[in-house]
């Protein structure tokens, strides 16, 4: 029996789980207990069943759970139980092993933890359940569960704490044992007030297990409920949720960074309540459990140690509060207070909780998951993901809301209220005078006095660039940009250089780890448009002695706004003589005449002595490099900084000290990231500033050196805001140690040692690389030059080949074989290229050029044909606007003659190819929706859903205005010249349930259509894939981070993600462990070249191949890298006409070039003895290690993670058997389409009804998936449709609605209504008998209309975060919106009558949108970094206005509109117009141009001639 | 890079050839230079490739993206040291390289290439005026000693890596001046000598030691050179010309191309030869037999001697005017190439094979061509076979023999240092440029073939790297 995860093997790592799920609350708020909240608990759960997930058994659910008041009741009159009055005992479930022995151990373990803190048990209870309705995998590891009865006379909160020490202690004691079932013991609660039933059921097996549930003494005034969709099958009893104090929908991005400061500060706790027991508690986090357990594990803490569950909650999550958050600035103070002694638990986060008495929820700073609640005039609250989780009559409900961002809603059942937000902050604000404290305390890096100016420049700065192994590239290409411009610079067309460890050349250490980022289970950030939850701040100084007290010493700190330390700062520090503030300089160098023995010696001297700093009482430690010498080498600055922070992580002295590097080696923002993310505080980059110094003054920077370095920190501080986003962090205080990076190419041991935590699967360089890569530069530094010349910066060759410098696969000579074989059709040339791609990768370059095959050769007649495996390819999303129409067009036409399928990419395709020769087989769905229509969507074979690109995973992307044509512009429904933005996520995915939803409304809008999610390689990619294949995706598509054809920013080209290889294998190896592998195809791309990549790619799992640079290059690209200037010389990359007629690409070529690659992998399975190409997916076992290809480096590399095969592989699929199919049966559509059938058929109107409820989702897409098929683009004639909907609707109401339908609905609506809306028309009305007021009160929920291309929406009510993001074309009118509203939007009318929240308008740039502002203070809730807000008076604009405004009470009836219309005179001044700058822009030159052209019609009118 | 949209603005400019009315009456180079600005707009034309072709296609591997960079920002001294980073003397490559960079720039798929040869020479000139080009001699000597013998463009570009890492250099070279090749193979009108000799000045101020008219082998032995110096390099070129050994060959007025161009360099120089000595095209007929650039020099060098007529004749066919499907981007095209000389007045002919020279009392007055067609057979190679009936004689009193070198002499030097050689008669040397012999190393013509300048200086600059190795590690 096996009650937890899997081991680690492979590449599979537990660590990398995810799981995300529905979560809600039922509550009595006047605290009355009854049956009934716990039978409405268990229907909410009912209700959210979509959100939750089933195992590749079809019946095991991934969990779920209640939590509850303790049924009193129950236990003394049903159980008999003589446990005394309430509050005077503790219960809870207690999961064991199966095994009976090993279950008594655990029992008489608990029972001896008991009576040793003094309680006495009263008993222990066999829980009856029913062991039938679990499903097949969840029973293999069903637990023995028993329930615990202790009482003892003492007070209920310390009761509750004594509980929580006996709960620790036996948890400790038996995780330390050696029983063999020691997994299997868990306690989900132990407590005086609350009860926990859960485990790893579906929700209706959750009621259906627990036989008490069915007694109707089994009562509660709360019930909180969870359902879990989890990213893997395995059985896990323990990780279903409610944990003991909160329920968590969503993710802790930082979650490494925060177990890693919690252990660190565990040594200099002191407890007033607690006192000695305080050891008990220890350690805080319970080992190897979920990002959600270890944070309840925290905040119980927290909370039994003395705070209250609300003050504990804004520790820990707490809301942003820069200047863009409209709070007050006590609550201000209280929070920067706290940010001394916490960092945020950053991430998506739903929370529900409750200690018993208060309920509540609160969201993150973001607010990216939904939390809908409803309060009934009988004292009901219902809180959820869902809207419609409990239907109640119209006239019973009171008032409709949701959780808005950073907002608490708190129930106090004892006293029977529910005290709002402001109220809950108020009271935590006055707790203790924050202000002052802060005031009196903390210094800011700006008051300190300059004592003494430290210079930029450096005397022998040719000396050390050299040391630190500046490149021209750096010099010019980085540092220059960034000083010039203030941004980090852009590039193209990937990477094809080899990673750091598989270089022959010196790399900087650097270079050897890779950034990760967030990929479907939580959001990516914007770290633009979406500022205002972002920060830099930190602070530095001695951090806090004891979390449990609050104290004004907690803030003795000195607060900078950025982590970049400018020379004279860092002086500042120096001279700071405060005792608070004492500092001790460690060199991090070594003496090179000492070798590697040398040179580890002082990598353990710099460890020695800043632990003896520590004990010294030095406030911070100064790492430098600054005194390095002809003898002196500097230790990699992000060696020392790591080690040093580990080193005191395990000594327990961490939390007493900052880290500051004083560095030449940092230049680049992957650099500062990765010490900041390693425990540096502040970093000071002397010899970057020293190279702006000395570019100034050879005058290759023009302007003064203050403002030049400015502007580099400005570069670097954006460009760290990137990386932070990426991974949907958003602040630099939660980044700080969190180690979002894996490595690639680093020994075990290094990581171990240096880099606890830190993933790194091939193995690589330890001390004696990484020392003679330094010595390296080093030498060279200091070799006499007897006859120096100026400008001797060389290029590396690291971004433009050069002949000496660094690899790049793609390079003149093979470009130029592959541009002549596949235009003269000669295979033989063919092979010659082919052959020169193996020999240059076996240098190495690549980690498939690791590899031989594995003989047994058969005849290549025997093999199947080449038609068979040109089945298998695709080319890459490249959108129509990133490349050529002729280019675009050529791709769809090689790959519809060769069966293979070209991919539109994001940005919509030209109608006029549907049907034909170039219609692209494959249409993306991206998160810009460019062009994503429902006759889009029809005339697909294949809906690729785009998580990812490989250039830069967890990026937005953007199109410039001058690159949007007519053309362009059309096929992406928006205006030309105006710049057109793809968010970072889709903001209808941010988590996997989410991106279910979106699957599902994919597949009802084509049923005949696969849908594929594309994620981007990087640790974690195989569970991420677990997920995603249960959530019903036909086709996984792995893409290496290597690839990648638009542009990026430079840094992210080379420093995000991983290579395919890696992603490959682990999602291979996890599908199949998973049991899930069967159902999907696995699609790999990322820089294939030839033959021999794709059979090895196929042996490590991949079934489909996609090819993008390879296919440009056939079409002429000659890897200019120039994509992102619209210069393209190739005609390819650009939409300049005359540099359009310079492609000279052909489909024949690129048909040629898919041909011959298919003949060379018939030739290898001829060679390898398969006739099937089937045959061969997954098969590591046919790949052998080839010994030959090897560098001074790769001594310590090993492939045996990659190569590995579970031992499920002989039981499992081992590669796509079967269709993932999710049962559409009894989807509402079916019926429409059959009432329809009159008006699909001819002219004839419909008037249908329909009663429905928070399960029917996605409705009117399938139907209008029909009307697509039938009449295309143009749908039918306004109103032929017309349904009307009674109800709560489900997510996604109306999804791609085209033209001729009229919906709607008279109730509520949740998450996603009008996405994609094609043109069909939308209304929501409160239902009849309703009392509140609509415009007050939520009716539809987050992210409505996204996407939208066309049509019409009218809500009578409010709407959730992201009113029409994306929209492209609807016209809405609403009558109050959450933030983000308008966010992203090129084109369309909104009109908001009411309130709306933050970030208005964010990333706008077409479009108008009207807003009733009578506060006046719409300024301060409106993004303008792209708008301008003008008066609404122009005439045409006045009639625009009042005819949407008049059609919104045409088709609602609202009370408002007919207030605002009767009195338009005293309303209209309160309008204010919201129009783009570059929007209005376009709009006066067409006006210009309308007027010339009239001019010219009348100056060419004849009758003027005369 | 300068201005990234410089190619589609800005057309190619070719500086052109002075009129040629004009230039045929003297030797003085042939080509003209832009003025500054257009030469500035030129260089905007470079698009800072992600994969510079012309790099690749440099044998020096010039960074050709970055000094366009630098000419388009005015940076000239910027410009020159990135020259000079990879190439001992660019002022020369710069006026007669054949600039395969060009043919590979990636704006040559629509030919169009940028004028990095012109540039190139353009910016170095620009260097010398402004006086940026100054001796740098070694601040320190590592007080090894090399000997590089042959002063052609192989040894200088050797001589002067391995004098500016510190070592002691003393160049031999047998005839009476320095350059080998450069100084009395290339007419003026392509390469002026004052440009050799500006350049030699530097060398001289920067310690290299030149010692002409030494005959090595004869007038110094092997082993005193290997007891005096630490290294040698051999650098002697391939000067054996290939003959055509058929009848009349020994006729009065069959000449090899390299001894008329010769005699013309130094009678520019203005040295005296005697009359007897003296090869002169003056109202001749002339047939230079052999279509590549020593022929087309001596094509000019007929021209400028007023030769009566000129016909160069090629045995293989006529090349392609533009490239042919198998011979793609960015590979060396094989195709026509006509240069300033050809434009000056002659016939050129091709798939003429010589059957025989014709004299009358010891002097050529005729010769007979026949016509030949090339055929592939099975095994792919190519075959020639006359075309019965075609042959033809022609008026020609002074025969030009231009068919390339076939390998280094062998007498006297070489056979007397007792080199290996290879299948091809090459001085044998592994890929650090050393002989069979130790200490003595060999770069340029010597051990690969004739070849053009460039790879020479190349093969110098790969020589020097490993001789400055060779004497470190010792």
């Amino acid at each position: 029996m096996q009650m937890r995860l899997p081991e680690e093997q492979g590449l599979y790592n537990p660590e990398n789980e995810h799981d995300s799920c529905g979560i809600g609350f039922v509550a009595h708020i006047k605290g009355k207990p009854s049956h009934d909240i716990v039978k409405r608990g268990l229907e909410v759960l009912r209700n959210m069943d979509h959100r939750g997930a089933i195992s590749s058994d079809n019946s095991s659910g991934d969990g779920a759970g209640l939590l509850m008041q303790i049924p009193h009741e129950f236990i003394t009159e049903v159980l008999k139980l003589k446990v005394g009055e309430q509050g005077k005992y503790g219960t809870g479930l207690i999961f064991l092993p199966k095994e009976e022995t090993e279950a008594n151990i655990c029992v008489e373990i608990l029972t001896k933890n008991i009576e040793a803190e003094g309680l006495k048990l009263v008993a222990y209870r066999d829980v009856p359940v029913d062991s039938s309705a679990p499903g097949e995998i969840a029973k293999t590891t069903e637990p023995t569960i028993k329930q615990v009865f202790v009482k003892a006379n003492l007070e209920k909160d310390a009761l509750e704490r004594k509980l929580y020490i006996v709960r620790k202690l036996a948890e400790k004691e038996i995780r330390d044992s050696n029983l063999k079932y020691k997994d299997s013991f868990y306690q989900p609660s132990f407590s005086a007030k609350i009860i926990v039933y859960k485990g790893m059921f579906t929700p209706d097996q959750l009621r259906s297990y627990f036989l008490d549930f069915k007694n109707e003494q089994f009562k509660s005034a709360i019930a909180l409920v969870h359902s879990r969709f989890s990213t893997n099958t395995f059985p896990t009893w323990d990780l279903a949720q409610p944990f003991r104090m909160v329920a968590h929908n969503g993710e802790i991005n930082t979650v490494r960074g925060n177990r890693l400061w919690m252990q660190a500060r565990e040594a200099l706790m002191k407890s007033e309540v607690y006192g000695e027991d305080l050891k008990k508690l220890l350690p805080v986090i319970e080992p190897g459990k979920s990002d959600s357990a270890s944070f309840d594990n925290v905040l119980e803490f927290l909370h039994l140690t003395g705070r209250s569950l609300p003050h504990s909650l804004c520790m820990m999550i707490p809301e942003s509060f820069n200047q863009k958050n409209p709070i007050p600035d006590s609550l201000k103070a209280f929070y920067e207070y706290h940010s001394t002694i916490m960092e945020p638990w950053d991430g998506p986060a739903s929370m529900v909780f409750s200690d018993g008495r208060y309920i509540g929820g609160t969201l993150d700073r973001n607010g990216l998951r939904p939390s809908r609640y409803v309060i009934t005039k009988n004292n009901l609250i219902v809180m959820g993901s869902e809207v419609g989780v409990q239907t109640f009559k119209a006239e019973e409900i009171k008032e409709k809301g949701r959780l808005r961002p950073g907002k608490i809603l708190l129930v106090d059942t004892q006293l029977g209220i529910i005290i709002p937000d402001q109220e809950v902050k108020a009271q935590l604000s006055r707790r203790n005078p924050y202000q002052m404290w802060l005031k009196e305390n903390r210094l800011q890096m700006k008051d300190i006095v300059v004592k003494h100016r430290v210079p930029s420049s450096i005397e022998n700065f040719e000396t050390y660039s050299d040391v630190f192994g500046y490149t021209k590239e750096d010099m010019y290409e980085v540092i220059q940009p960034m000083s010039q411009n203030g941004a980090e610079p852009t590039g193209s067309m990937g990477n094809d250089a080899p990673p750091a460890v598989f270089s022959d050349k010196p790399k900087r250490f650097f270079d050897y780890f890779k950034q990760m980022f967030a990929q479907v289970t939580n959001p990516p950030i914007d770290p633009i448009r979406e500022g205002l939850v972002m920060a830099l701040t930190n602070y530095i100084g001695s951090l806090q002695s004891n979390m449990l007290s609050e104290s004004p010493d907690h803030c003795k700190l000195v607060k900078f706004m950025g982590p970049i330390l400018i020379n004279t700062d860092l002086g500042k520090i120096k001279d700071l003589k405060d005792e608070m503030f004492t500092h001790k300089t460690i060199p991090m160098v070594f003496d090179v005449k000492e070798g590697v023995n040398g040179f580890e010696a002082a990598l353990e001297k710099i460890l020695a002595d800043a632990e003896k700093a520590v004990d010294n009482k030095k406030n911070y430690i100064i790492l430098t490099d600054r005194n390095i010498s002809k003898d002196q080498a500097p230790i990699p600055s992000l060696l020392a900084v790591a080690a040093v922070h580990h080193h005191l992580i395990k000594t327990q002295k961490r939390m007493q000290v900052g880290i500051i590097v004083e560095t030449g080696e940092a230049r680049e923002v992957n650099h500062f990231a990765l010490l900041l993310g390693y425990g540096a505080s502040v970093v000071n980059p002397y010899l970057a500033f020293a190279a702006i110094d000395y570019m100034v003054k050879e005058g290759k920077i023009n302007m003064e050196y203050k403002k030049a370095r400015e502007n580099y920190i400005k570069a670097i501080n954006k460009g760290l805001l990137k990386v932070f986003s990426k991974m949907g962090i958003s602040t630099l205080r939660s980044y700080h140690g969190s180690q979002i990076f894996e490595s690639i190419g680093v020994s075990q041991g290094l990581i171990e040692k240096y880099f606890t935590g830190t993933v790194s699967k091939i193995g690589g360089v330890g001390l004696e690389e990484i020392y003679k890569e330094t010595t390296m530069f080093h030498e060279k530094a200091y070799k006499i030059d007897t006859t120096p010349e100026p400008f001797r910066f060389e290029s590396s060759g690291t971004n433009a080949w050069r002949k000496y410098g660094e690899h790049h696969a793609w390079n003149p000579e093979t470009i130029g074989l592959l541009q002549w074989a596949t235009r003269t059709n000669d295979y033989k040339k063919y092979k010659e290229y082919s052959a020169i791609v193996d020999e240059q990768n076996k240098k190495p370059a690549f980690i498939r050029s690791c590899f031989n095959f594995k003989k047994n050769p058969i005849s290549v007649e025997d093999v199947e044909p080449v038609e068979e495996i040109m089945k298998r390819f695709v080319t890459g999303a490249m959108s129509y606007g990133s490349i050529s129409k002729e280019a675009h067009e050529a791709l769809a036409i090689t790959m519809n003659t060769i069966g293979g399928r070209s991919n539109t990419g994001e940005g919509g395709e030209n109608p006029e190819r549907f049907g034909s020769i170039k219609n692209s087989k494959i249409k993306q769905v991206a998160s810009g929706r460019f062009g994503v229509t429902n006759n889009y969507l029809t005339n697909a074979e294949e809906l690729q859903i785009k998580i990812a690109q490989g250039a830069k995973p967890g990026e937005g992307g953007q199109l410039p205005g001058y690159k949007v044509n007519k053309i362009i512009a059309k096929t992406r429904n928006s205006t030309p010249g105006i710049t057109l933005i793809s968010p970072p996520p889709h903001h209808d995915i941010y988590s996997i349930e989410d991106l279910a939803q979106l699957i599902y409304d994919l597949k009802i809008t084509n049923p005949n259509a696969k849908v594929s999610v594309k994620l981007v390689s990087e640790d974690g990619v195989g569970t991420i894939a677990a997920g995603v294949s249960k959530a019903f995706s036909d086709i996984i598509i792995i893409a290496g981070a290597d690839g990648g054809t638009g542009a990026s920013p430079a840094s992210s080209i080379k420093h995000a993600g991983l290579p395919v290889e890696l992603g490959i294998a682990e999602t291979q190896q996890t599908l199949v462990l998973n049991n899930l592998r069967g159902r999907v195809k696995l699609q790999v791309d990322g820089q294939l070249k030839n033959g021999r990549d794709v059979v090895t790619l196929a042996c490590l799992g991949g079934e489909e191949f996609g090819f993008s640079t390879s296919a440009l290059i056939v079409l002429g690209c000659i890897m200019m890298r120039k994509c992102h200037m619209n210069t393209c010389p190739a005609g390819i990359a650009t939409q300049d006409k005359s540099l359009r007629k310079r492609f000279i690409g052909k489909s024949e070529y690129t048909i040629n070039f898919f041909r011959f690659i298919a003949q060379e992998i018939r030739e290898y399975l001829a060679e390898m003895g398969f006739t099937k190409f089937d045959d061969i997916v997954g098969r590591t076992d046919l790949l052998e290690v080839n010994p030959e290809v090897t560098n001074w480096k790769m001594k310590n590399v090993d492939f045996s993670k990659l190569l590995y095969m579970p031992k499920e592989t002989k039981e499992y699929d081992i590669r796509n058997t079967g269709s993932n199919t999710q049962s559409s049966k009894g989807h509402l559509d079916f019926d429409l389409i059959k009432e329809a059938k009159k008006a699909i058929k001819g002219s004839e109107k419909v008037w249908i009804s329909h009663k429905i409820i928070n399960v029917d989702r996605t409705a009117g897409a399938m139907l209008s998936g029909e009307i697509s098929k039938k009449y295309g683009e143009a749908g039918l004639p306004e109103d032929s449709i017309n349904c009307t909907f009674n109800g709560t609707a489900g997510q996604s109401f109306g999804a791609f609605l085209v033209k001729g339908v009229t919906f709607r609905l008279e109730g509520d609506s949740n998450d996603y209504i009008g996405k994609g809306l094609s043109g069909g028309k939308i209304i929501v009305v409160p239902p009849t008998g309703s009392t509140f007021k609509p415009e007050e009160n939520i009716i539809i929920g987050n992210t409505s209309l996204y996407g939208a291309t066309a049509g019409e929406a009218y809500i009578r009510g409010v709407a959730g975060e992201r009113f029409c993001v994306r929209n492209s074309g609807a016209k809405a009118v609403i009558e109050g919106t959450g933030d983000h509203c308008c966010e992203y939007m090129t084109g369309g009318r909104v009109v908001v009558l009411g309130k709306t929240g933050r970030n208005f308008a964010a990333g706008m740039s077409g479009g108008i949108a009207y807003v009733l502002d009578e506060t006046g203070d719409f300024n301060y809730y409106c993004n303008r970094g792209l708008v301008d807000l003008v008066p609404v008076e122009d005439k045409a604009d006045v009639k625009e206005l009042q005819g949407l405004i008049s059609n919104h009470l045409l088709y609602t009836q609202s009370s408002l509109a007919s207030k605002i219309l009767t009195n338009w005179e005293e309303y209209l001044p309160s309008f204010v117009k919201v129009i783009p700058f570059e929007y209005r822009k376009v709009l006066e030159e067409q006006k210009v141009k309308e007027l010339q052209k009239k001019l010219q019609l009348t100056e060419d009118d004849p009758s003027r001639h005369e | 890079m300068g201005d990234p949209k410089g190619f589609m603005t800005v057309p190619r400019k070719d500086a052109e050839y002075r009129p040629l009315k004009e230039r045929v009456y003297d030797y003085g180079e042939v080509e003209q230079t832009l003025n500054e600005k257009d030469r500035q707009l030129q260089a905007s034309r470079c698009m800072d490739c992600g994969i510079p072709f012309c790099h690749w296609g440099c044998p020096v591997g010039s960074k050709i993206p970055e000094w366009q960079d630098a000419v388009y920002n005015g940076r000239k001294e910027e410009a020159y040291y990135i020259l000079h980073s990879t190439n001992s003397f660019p002022e020369i490559t710069g006026r007669i390289c054949p600039a395969p960079c060009e043919k590979s720039c990636v704006l040559a798929i629509h030919e169009e290439a940028v004028t990095i040869r012109e540039n190139e020479c353009a910016t170095v000139e620009q260097a010398f005026d402004a006086g940026i080009i100054k001796p740098n001699p070694p601040k320190v000597r590592t007080g090894k000693k090399v000997a590089v013998i042959g002063s052609g463009p192989a040894g200088l570009a050797a001589a002067d890596l391995l004098n500016r890492a510190g070592h002691s250099i003393t160049v031999f070279e047998k005839n009476d001046a320095i350059g080998g090749l450069l100084r009395y193979g290339i007419p003026d009108f392509k390469l002026n000598k004052r440009v050799i000799d500006r350049r030699l000045e530097i060398f001289v101020e920067e310690g290299i030691e030149f010692k002409t008219s030494i005959n090595v082998g004869v007038d110094i032995l092997k082993d005193e050179l290997l007891e005096t110096f630490d290294a040698v390099l051999l650098a002697v070129g391939a000067e054996q010309a290939r003959d055509l050994p058929v009848e009349g060959r020994e006729l009065d007025g069959v000449h090899f191309a390299m001894d008329f161009l010769t005699k013309q360099n130094k009678i520019v120089a203005e040295q005296i030869i005697a009359d007897e000595d003296q090869i002169l095209a003056k109202d001749k007929n002339i047939l230079v037999i052999g279509g590549g650039d020593t022929g087309s020099d001596c094509v000019g060098t007929s021209i400028r001697q007023k030769a009566k007529s000129v016909t160069q004749i090629e045995i293989l066919p006529k090349p392609p005017e533009k490239r042919e499907l198998n011979n793609p981007w960015p590979y060396w095209p094989e195709t026509l190439r006509t240069t300033s000389s050809h434009k000056e007045g002659c016939e050129r002919r091709w798939s003429l094979n010589t059957k025989r020279f014709i004299g009358e009392n010891g002097k050529l007055k005729q010769v007979e061509i026949v016509q030949v067609e090339w055929e592939k057979d099975e095994t792919g190679r190519w075959n020639m076979n006359e075309i019965p009936g075609t042959n033809e004689i022609i008026d020609a009193e002074l025969v030009l023999l231009s068919m390339g070198f076939i390998q280094p002499v062998h007498a006297g030097l070489l056979d007397s240092f007792g080199v290996e050689y290879d299948k091809r008669g090459n001085v044998l040397v592994n890929e650090n440029k050393q002989t069979s012999i130790d200490k003595i190393f060999a770069a340029g013509d010597v051990e690969k073939g004739a070849s053009l300048v460039v790879h020479a200086i190349q093969a110098g600059n790969v020589a020097a790297k490993n001789v400055d190795g060779f004497l470190r590690n010792e």
